[in-house]
């Protein structure tokens, strides 16, 4: 290593391995993945790890995902629920992996929650 | 990518109370789940929180388990690890209030701390440089050699304020500029790690939490005082730390941040690692680089000092862990930053290690200019069972102590040294009313007799003297003329030892006897121990009202000292009593007293 260029480029490449550490505060974007029998049954788990690897692709700042217990729709699941501080809670049903790519995009970045993946519109 | 990071303990505490087993068991459990792409295991240094230790923490929730077992395991990988229920059980109890769950950083332990020297501590995996590089490890280092002149990292030095934090206070931009100052064919920064006072393991912590600070700053003094070369001189009663150095500075090689033509700049700098047998003078400087040098760890008069002739007789600066922990933080945020923290004459923060009669026995940073009242009420949890606060020693056997008649003086180094006392390393061990000063003194002469090097006569044989004096004391056999002789020897023995050791070995005995000169005139002159410690003074009785006669004291009494029949009061021998206090513990009625 011989400038501060590549100090820097392995910093930047480390720092975003261990988001994860990071206190976000009250301020942060939550993604919730039901983890318990139900969701895990339904395949919770390659949900999971979408959204850590799309986040983490992405670079998004502030944005925690973690995991929680049975939400208790159990028919439903894997269900995600999308907490954005001053903002109604948004949940999706019936995730796959294939669909995290897209809510990543259009509701984490740009900020328009994907309907057709939500509970409204899928128990109609 | 990881979703989830479990942080385990690696310090010295809790590896002792098992912690590496449970890294074990946790990384075997994780591959038999299924889940060991998704979720990494990290070895930290030390959190701090050392009494409730084994410490876990599980990131992204930040769920702080206390006090694992390798028991609990399989319930923290079952539940929370896969299902994502946090076993609230084992959570650190003041982070669980009323179903909500409490960061960390607003607990009392470390809502009050500022954490400068440790802030990598239990955050990082030391034994990976990329993650000290993530949290802008070595960029202090590319600042000084791209934008500074060695004059101008001096500078920020001083304007800092920043002073030795190994006990004597010197201000350390001042210390690099002497050293700046002399012309020689070769220079050496050397790195004092012989943390040697009972109490204190702060230098041995930032050692096993965050390595490489310590080689940055190194070799930014190296860059300040024209050394290309440095030693760090650590106990090998620290296996850690040693291993997690060694591969900090190997990494470091690797990286080209230690080695020929550092970042471009033309400095060259590299490190060596020297290991100290544990003898307490080896942490006085001169006695360290003889040490080094390969001859035995004696002191040798100042001057010269070592900034004119130090190490194998070449410049030399000597600071300790702590205060190179400071710099690499000194430089990226300036010396106004650092200024702003502190008092008016001790600027930034100061590691102290809390122990004896305390709740949260650990490492705390906190501002210079917090009361002694904080630290140990609020930060420390005060003092269990209820007992109340009768002194606090600080700076090991060269230091003294503060009363509760003091607890509400801003601690800095200044204000410290006024009251007699002194910073020292920073060991802060409380003491109850269950303690006797007297006591305690000797206990600190005890340590220094026994690490005299036996170079010069006022501390080799002068201590010996003075311990035998104290327990001349304690066995009540003194009288108030050997009180006066006790004092004419602490200063006697104080201004004519060579080195630091004898001239601060006598400040436990001048302190106590400051503070708590009544407790030395009970001892000789009511032949009473006041805390009931010193066993030559204290007689235990029955008092034959209370004594049912149950005869259990007499079961327990490991000399047969006890006898009486049975439902009939019993009687203590007191010439067979070895005051072992086994039958006070026994006694279900309160029968027994101790005088």
């Amino acid at each position: 290593m011989k400038t501060l260029e590549e100090l820097m480029a392995i910093r930047d490449k480390t720092k975003q391995r261990m988001t994860v550490r990071e206190d976000t505060g009250d301020d942060a974007v939550r993604v919730v993945v039901g983890m318990a029998t139900c969701g895990i049954a339904a395949g919770a788990r390659p949900v999971l790890n979408a959204f850590v690897d799309e986040v983490a692709k992405r670079n998004l700042k502030g944005v925690t995902v973690t995991q929680t217990g049975c939400i208790g729709m159990c028919q439903y699941e894997p269900i995600v629920e999308v907490l954005q501080p001053g903002k109604e809670k948004v949940t999706y049903v019936k995730m796959t992996a294939e669909k995290v790519a897209k809510v990543v995009n259009d509701h984490l970045v740009n900020g328009n929650p994907v309907a057709e993946y939500t509970i409204g519109t899928v128990t109609k | 990518m990881y979703r989830s990071h479990v942080l385990v303990c690696g310090g010295t505490g809790c590896t002792s109370s098992n912690s590496s087993a449970i890294i074990e068991a946790l990384e075997a459990q994780i591959a038999e789940k299924g889940l060991s792409e998704e979720i990494k295991v990290i070895r930290t240094g030390c959190f701090g929180l050392c009494a409730l230790g084994p410490i876990m923490i599980v990131y992204p929730e930040g769920s702080f388990y206390s006090q694992v077992t390798v028991d609990d395991v399989p319930e923290i990988v079952e539940e929370h690890l896969l299902k994502g229920r946090i076993v609230t059980r084992l959570l650190y109890d003041e982070t669980v209030q009323k179903d909500e769950i409490k960061s960390l950083r607003e607990t009392e332990f470390y809502s009050k701390q500022n954490r400068v020297a440790l802030r990598n501590c239990g955050v990082i995996d030391p034994e990976d440089i990329d993650e000290y590089i993530a949290y802008d490890g070595y960029q202090a280092l590319a600042k000084c050699l791209n934008e500074y002149t060695p004059e101008q990292v001096i500078q920020i030095v001083k304007d800092s304020g920043l002073r030795g934090r190994g006990g004597g206070g010197f201000p350390t931009g001042l210390k690099w500029s002497f050293t700046a100052a002399n012309q020689a064919d070769q220079k050496y920064v050397v790195c004092n790690a012989d943390e040697g006072d009972p109490g204190a393991f702060m230098d041995r912590s930032v050692l096993e939490g965050d390595p490489h600070c310590i080689v940055e700053a190194m070799a930014i003094c190296g860059y300040a005082t024209g050394a290309t070369e440095g030693y760090v001189y650590v106990r090998a009663e620290y296996p850690i730390a040693v291993k997690r150095l060694n591969i900090a500075i190997e990494q470091a090689r690797e990286y080209g941040l230690l080695g020929k033509n550092i970042f471009d700049s033309g400095f060259d700098f590299d490190l060596h690692v020297r290991l100290g047998a544990g003898a307490f003078v080896c942490g006085e400087e001169t006695a360290l680089m003889t040490s080094i040098e390969g001859n035995r760890g004696e002191p040798r008069p100042r001057p010269p000092y070592p900034a004119v002739k130090g190490l194998f007789a070449k410049p030399t600066t000597e600071n300790n862990v702590e205060t190179f922990a400071n710099i690499p933080q000194i430089i990226l945020n300036g010396a106004d930053w650092f200024a702003s923290m502190g008092t008016e004459k001790s600027k930034g923060t100061k590691v102290f290690a809390l122990g004896g009669k305390i709740k949260n026995t650990g490492l705390v940073e906190i501002p210079m200019g917090t009361t002694l009242r904080e630290i140990i009420e609020e930060i420390g949890g005060g003092i269990p069972n209820g007992k109340k606060f009768k002194a606090a020693q600080t700076g090991g056997p060269s230091g003294g102590c503060i009363p509760a008649s003091l607890m509400d003086t801003p601690i800095d180094y200044d204000n410290l040294t006024a009251i007699g006392c002194m910073m020292g390393s920073g060991g802060l061990i409380v003491m109850d009313e269950d303690n006797c000063m007297v006591d305690i003194a000797k206990f600190f002469l005890d340590f220094t007799v026994d690490e005299s090097c036996g170079k010069c006569t006022p501390c080799r044989v002068g201590t010996k003297r003075l311990r035998e004096m104290l327990e001349k004391i304690t066995d009540g056999k003194a009288t108030l003329e050997d009180l006066d002789k006790l004092e004419e020897l602490c200063h006697y023995i104080k201004e004519n030892s060579l080195c630091g050791l004898g001239q601060t070995a006598p400040n436990p005995v001048l302190a106590t006897l400051k503070f708590f000169r009544d407790e030395y005139v009970a001892h000789i002159v009511d032949k009473t121990c006041p805390a009931g410690v010193c066993k030559k003074l204290v007689s235990y009785s029955i008092v034959a009202d209370k004594c049912k006669g149950c005869t259990a004291c007499a079961r327990k009494c490991p000399v047969g000292a006890i006898s009486g029949t049975v439902k009939q009061p019993h009687v203590i021998d007191k010439d067979k009593c070895v005051k072992c206090g086994v039958c006070m513990e026994t006694c279900k009625f309160n029968a027994i007293v101790k005088k």
